[in-house]
């Protein structure tokens, strides 16, 4: 047991180093920037898992906490000097708006059953939408705005370089947080809420906490994003922030962290490499199509997503005779 | 002395239904109290308004003179009631030892520490084990708990009642379910912890003799209402309880 942990320790300490040594072997910018991204996104889909995988909360408003990262960001940039102090000033602003904004929200409507608390969080977020489409001495509305990054991050290699010491951090950081007595309890609170109830665990305490981790790493997505891009419209408060986040961390796997890295990778790798098959033949024009087939497939072969399904496999390799008795009992049962 | 635990005309309402029916009752502090009834005479209804589950219609509950009325389930297992449940409730897709360590867990208040690792929380574990031990579930400590057979699932569940360490027991129908082979361990948990003479014990069960073994007192429920309360000979004696409930029941039992 204890030699596979250290084994995949090692193996993600090679890849963090392969993927650090990459651009300075690599003169390839498209494949910079889509690695950051790809990074980006790995962040956003982790603070999802910590609602959907570990603590059991389907949250349809979690692009709310991305967005108010990117506008936090963007709007300090482009108003005071666009400088290092600024940059990180802005992530601390974003996170601490979005901690707030997610105490706040996840104390009032989380006590709703999990399907109307989902509706509501996609009622609570669609109004921040509103307000940033209409707020245009702020925002500039859904035109929105260009602005200067720190001179440094000119530099696409060392903007690559932060985004992927963020990733790391934030990993081994939520790595703790779900392996620690807390998370023990998240997890108890997605297997049975009630049970854990009457265990003497303050639920509610536990799933708002849950939506302020997952709203404050969102943010700090956000800022990156908008950094990345040196642009900012309402499209960082958008549904399809929230659904690429779910998708990624459905695909890669649900309660796992390291899934959602891998499933922002196949995400963003698709989308790229779909819609540059447009030149081969004018179908790939409407890739999201195919997207589509990919994702309902994987939904129907892979339920646990990709490294719950691998995680599944090797407990079904060391554990033939569990395997035999619980698949004997269900055919009793039957 | 102050009962432990006392119910004052606790009643509850659904819509036209009474299901507990001003029920006064109440049990000394490390005394063994058995609740029988006929199936449908509110006996789970009941534990269920004393462990904070449902709310009364009217009624309240006391715990050592304390109104809890208001109090979460939460809040009573903190302050001390504890409860299994007769349809086994433990969390699936976790580790037989993970689920009691949970329940040690929320005994040693340890509920929102963040940063170290569970595993170093080395007391927890061995808690946990000894629990396992208690129940003869060792042996199936990394098994996941719906891998359990429902024996098996019924002695989590009391390894997880034990682990809160509270001073009240409510147990709903531990052995409800099981086979035959399986009741004695059951039955001999349950005897070890009424000889360690710490806990105050409320038992819902229909086996007869095994109620008749253990109870200090026993109180009938009948339609919702309390039938009859008094020792096991009282009880045995009691022609209403005869009439109502016993007669069936116990002669098919001997049968």
């Amino acid at each position: 047991m204890k030699s596979t942990f250290q084994v995949s320790k090692i193996i993600l300490f090679a890849i963090v180093v392969a993927l650090a040594i990459f651009p300075f072997v690599s003169d390839s910018r498209t494949w910079t920037i889509l690695l950051t991204q790809i990074f980006i996104f790995s962040i956003l889909a982790m603070s999802y898992d910590i609602l959907l995988g570990y603590t059991g909360i389907v949250s349809f408003g979690h692009a709310m906490f991305f967005g108010m990262g990117a506008y936090a960001t963007a709007i300090m940039l482009d108003r005071f000097e666009p400088t290092i102090g600024i940059f990180v000033l802005s992530i601390a602003v974003g996170m601490c708006i979005a901690g707030i904004i997610s105490f706040l929200v996840g104390l009032l409507t989380l006590r709703l059953k999990s399907h109307f608390f989902a509706m509501l969080t996609m009622a609570v977020s669609g109004l921040f939408l509103v307000l940033a489409e209409k707020w245009r001495t702020l925002t500039f509305g859904n035109d929105g705005f260009t602005f200067k990054a720190p001179e440094i991050f000119k530099d696409r290699m060392m903007y690559y370089l932060l985004v992927l010491g963020c990733l790391v951090l934030v990993y081994l950081l939520l790595r703790r947080f779900v392996d620690s007595p807390l998370g023990r309890v998240l997890i108890a609170v997605r297997e049975n809420e009630q049970r854990t109830k009457s265990l003497g665990f303050q639920t509610l305490h536990y799933k708002v906490i849950a939506s302020v981790v997952a709203g404050v790493i969102a943010s700090l997505a956000g800022s990156l994003y908008a950094v990345s891009l040196r642009f900012v419209n309402t499209s960082v408060l958008t549904m399809d922030i929230t659904l690429d986040a779910l998708l990624m961390t459905i695909i890669g796997g649900v309660g796992t962290l390291i899934g959602p890295i891998i499933g922002a990778g196949v995400i963003e790798l698709a989308q790229h490499y779909l819609s540059g098959l447009a030149k081969e033949h004018p179908i790939f024009e409407r890739w999201i199509i195919f997207f589509g087939i990919v994702y309902i497939l994987a939904v129907i072969f892979f339920p646990k997503g990709i490294v719950g399904t691998v995680k599944h496999l090797f407990w079904k390799r060391k554990n033939p005779i569990k395997i035999a008795i619980s698949s004997k009992r269900k055919g009793i049962a039957k | 002395m102050e009962p432990i635990l006392r119910t004052e005309n606790l009643t509850i309402k659904f819509g036209g239904q009474t299901a507990v029916d001003n029920v006064n009752f109440e049990v000394p502090e490390k005394h063994f109290k058995s609740i029988i009834g006929p199936n449908g005479a509110g006996k789970t209804t009941f534990f269920n308004l004393i462990s904070g589950e449902l709310k009364a219609t009217s009624g309240d509950v006391f715990f050592r003179g304390e109104s809890l009325s208001g109090k979460s389930s939460v809040a009573r297992t903190r302050k001390g009631i504890g409860r299994s449940f007769q349809i086994t409730n433990v969390f699936p897709n976790l580790t037989v030892i993970e689920n009691v360590r949970l329940a040690v867990q929320s005994k040693e208040k340890i509920r929102y520490q963040f940063f170290r690792h569970f595993a170093s929380y080395k007391d927890l574990h061995i808690q946990a084990e000894r629990l396992l031990e208690i129940v003869l579930l060792t042996s199936k400590a990394n098994a996941f708990a719906t891998q359990l057979s429902h024996g098996e699932k019924r002695k989590l569940e009391i390894a997880m009642l034990l682990a809160l360490d509270t001073e009240v027991l409510l147990l709903d129908e531990p052995t409800a379910g099981m086979s035959l082979e399986e009741v004695p361990a059951i039955l001999d948990v349950i005897k070890q912890i009424k000889q360690t003479g710490e806990r105050t014990i409320l038992l819902i069960e229909h086996k007869m003799d095994m109620i008749m073994d253990l109870s200090d007192s026993i109180m009938v429920l009948f339609n919702g209402r309390l039938l009859a309360d008094g020792t096991p000979k009282e009880i045995m004696d009691n022609e209403t309880v005869q009439h109502a409930y016993l007669g069936g029941l116990y002669d098919e039992h001997l049968a």
